[in-house]
């Protein structure tokens, strides 16, 4: 298998990372020789077997629905690049 | 009192509690000698002088029960540190201070810890040898030119350098044990929900955890006694019996059965590897250990395993970075430009080549061929290590398979770089406890270190193997100052 040009401007748009031609290709060929490495998976049968996806053998605890942080507006915009006060600021999204 | 910044925590949490230093002297010391080696690189954010402040109030007031009395701490530049810059070692997060803090950093507050400043690591904890971060890369202390590894590589340069007493890391693949055996110094990544997560910049949330480093086996030990705490923010901290891990700490292993896994002699492992491994295995039979020779069949898919799943992880995790609500906007024509300007601008190379894999890994036609079958494997992988603790209580192993690299030299080819993971990297994905502990030196005098994995929540055990185990190895690592002028 090989990644081409074409996956790499389509994974570039899934993942919102703008991608040049020169940094495309310089991409394509790094993920090739990654997943010529991560290839080696396949070596192993694996249709009977469980995933798994945490080692923590615990189920997800619950808690209750309490409010525990208070106007806490403030705290939450504070570190936006661009705020206008009590919002955050976008580029205009409807013409 | 003279060569404060040569004390281990220890013997600084001893002289303070019998009034012999205070609180001030001693981060007066840790601060000039952080302001002479700035050509180390280790800090990204110094807070030198409201740590002064921090340790006259402590002086004045001192509580001399805590843990960690009035003792300077830098830490990780992963931990979200109340209004202290966090970068995370990246761009993207440049200009952004914490409302909040971590817990681990919380509990090493509570028990009186000052802290000194912000240290540097690989953007996001995606790399090996620090050259990654946004800041630049770090010098080892042991010799100029020489990566400290990484990804917390700030962090083992500190520690090694003498500029902290001790520090936190966070290891997802071996970013705590890896630059502990390049620096000569101790490094202890706990089990998997053993310390908080709340609060620490996310990587891959499944593998992350965060340990000490320190310069001795005692020392590491006291501090995982402060930061592992069961934490509700956290769902999936694991409430379990903690062990006052430096109260019970002994160097009494006898009979204590030790496994060797034959899988871990990898090819073209330089002869120094296999020799050091060799000297283990001798000093845990002259403590009285029993050897056993075990199979960790799966261990060559670790790698693969680990390379789609930190990344499929990290690409949701890092899908956050948006340029909206906080960090780094690059100027966009709409939203959309907006978004994809931002962050290839804001994320570094490394970074986004893990993002894009774990974008291709998850997405629609790969997600079963890749992502399921790499958690599959690594439930093989699992497997592996629950069977061999039917047979023994701890596993040793070199930390890596090499001593330190030089800068750039393996910095354009990705999978050589990933290689250097490769015994490190199993622990992570089984969720287990492991701790590097320095174990003699290569022909060039760099040091090494050995690994010893143990089950899960059985981090006391570790410690007490590593103890005895240090006591006989006796490491002196060879710092010379080069850097200070």
């Amino acid at each position: 298998m090989s990644i081409d040009l074409k996956t790499i401007k389509h994974i570039s748009k899934l993942s919102r990372v703008s991608v040049d031609d020169q940094k495309a290709e310089k991409l394509a060929n790094d993920l090739n020789s990654i997943f010529k490495f991560i290839e080696k998976l396949n070596e192993l049968k694996t249709d009977k077997v469980e995933p798994l996806t945490s080692v923590a053998e615990t189920t997800l605890k619950l808690r209750s629905d309490e409010v525990k942080s208070n106007n806490i507006r403030e705290q939450i915009v504070k570190n936006s690049p661009q705020d206008n006060e009590d919002y955050f600021v976008v580029p205009k999204v409807i013409e | 009192m003279s060569d404060i910044t040569k004390q281990s925590l220890s013997e600084l949490v001893r002289n303070i509690k019998n009034k012999k230093v205070s609180s001030e002297e001693i981060t007066k010391e840790f601060v000039n000698r952080s302001e002479k080696s700035k050509e180390l690189n280790a800090y990204i954010t110094e807070d030198y002088s409201s740590a002064l402040d921090k340790a006259k109030k402590f002086d004045q007031k001192p509580n001399l029960n805590l843990k960690l009395p009035g003792i300077p701490i830098a830490v990780k530049d992963l931990f979200c540190t109340k209004d202290i810059r966090t970068t995370a070692g990246s761009k993207i997060l440049n200009n952004f201070a914490p409302t909040y803090e971590s817990t681990v950093t919380q509990n090493i507050w509570n028990e009186g810890a000052i802290l000194l400043g912000k240290l540097n690591c690989d953007e996001f904890a995606m790399g090996s040898s620090n050259e990654t971060s946004f800041f630049g890369n770090v010098q080892n202390p042991i010799n100029k030119n020489l990566v400290p590894g990484g990804s917390s590589g700030g962090s083992a340069s500190a520690v090694a350098g003498q500029l902290t007493p001790i520090t936190i890391g966070t290891d997802t693949g071996g970013s705590i044990r890896q630059p502990a055996s390049f620096t000569g110094i101790v490094g202890l990544k706990p089990t998997y929900g053993s310390c908080s997560r709340y609060g620490i910049v996310a990587f891959a949330s499944s593998l992350d955890q965060a340990g000490p480093m320190a310069q001795n086996v005692k020392d590491c030990a006291l501090l995982q006694e402060v930061i592992s705490t069961y934490d509700s923010k956290d769902s999936t901290s694991i409430n379990f019996k903690r062990n006052e891990y430096s109260k019970e700490l002994t160097n009494n292993i006898k009979g204590k059965k030790i496994g060797i896994p034959k899988e871990y002699r990898v090819d073209g492992m330089p002869k120094e590897i296999e020799d050091l491994w060799q000297k283990g295995i001798n000093y845990a039979k002259d403590c009285g250990a029993q050897i056993i020779d075990i199979s960790l069949p799966h261990t060559s898919y670790a790698l693969p395993t680990y390379y789609i799943v930190a990344p499929a992880e990290a690409s949701s995790n890092l899908a956050r970075y948006d340029g909206v609500k906080y960090g780094f906007r690059a100027k966009g024509e709409n939203l959309i430009d907006m978004y994809e300007k931002t962050r290839s601008e804001g994320f570094g190379a490394e970074v986004q080549r893990r993002i894009m894999i774990g974008t291709y890994v998850l997405s629609s036609g790969y997600y079963d061929a890749y992502y399921l079958k790499a958690q599959k494997v690594r439930k093989l992988i699992k497997n592996d290590f629950d069977e061999a603790y039917k047979k023994v209580d701890a596993i040793l192993t070199p930390s890596t398979p090499s001593a330190a690299f030089k800068i750039g030299e393996k910095k354009d080819d990705p999978v050589s770089m990933y290689l250097n993971d490769i015994f490190t990297v199993p622990v992570n994905l089984a969720g287990l406890p492991g701790i590097s502990i320095p174990a003699g030196h290569d022909s060039k005098g760099y040091p090494l270190g050995l690994q010893i994995i143990g089950k899960a929540f059985d981090e006391q055990n570790i410690l007490n193997i590593a103890y005895a185990m240090e006591e006989k190895i006796d490491f002196k690592n060879k710092i010379t100052d080069w850097w200070i002028k």
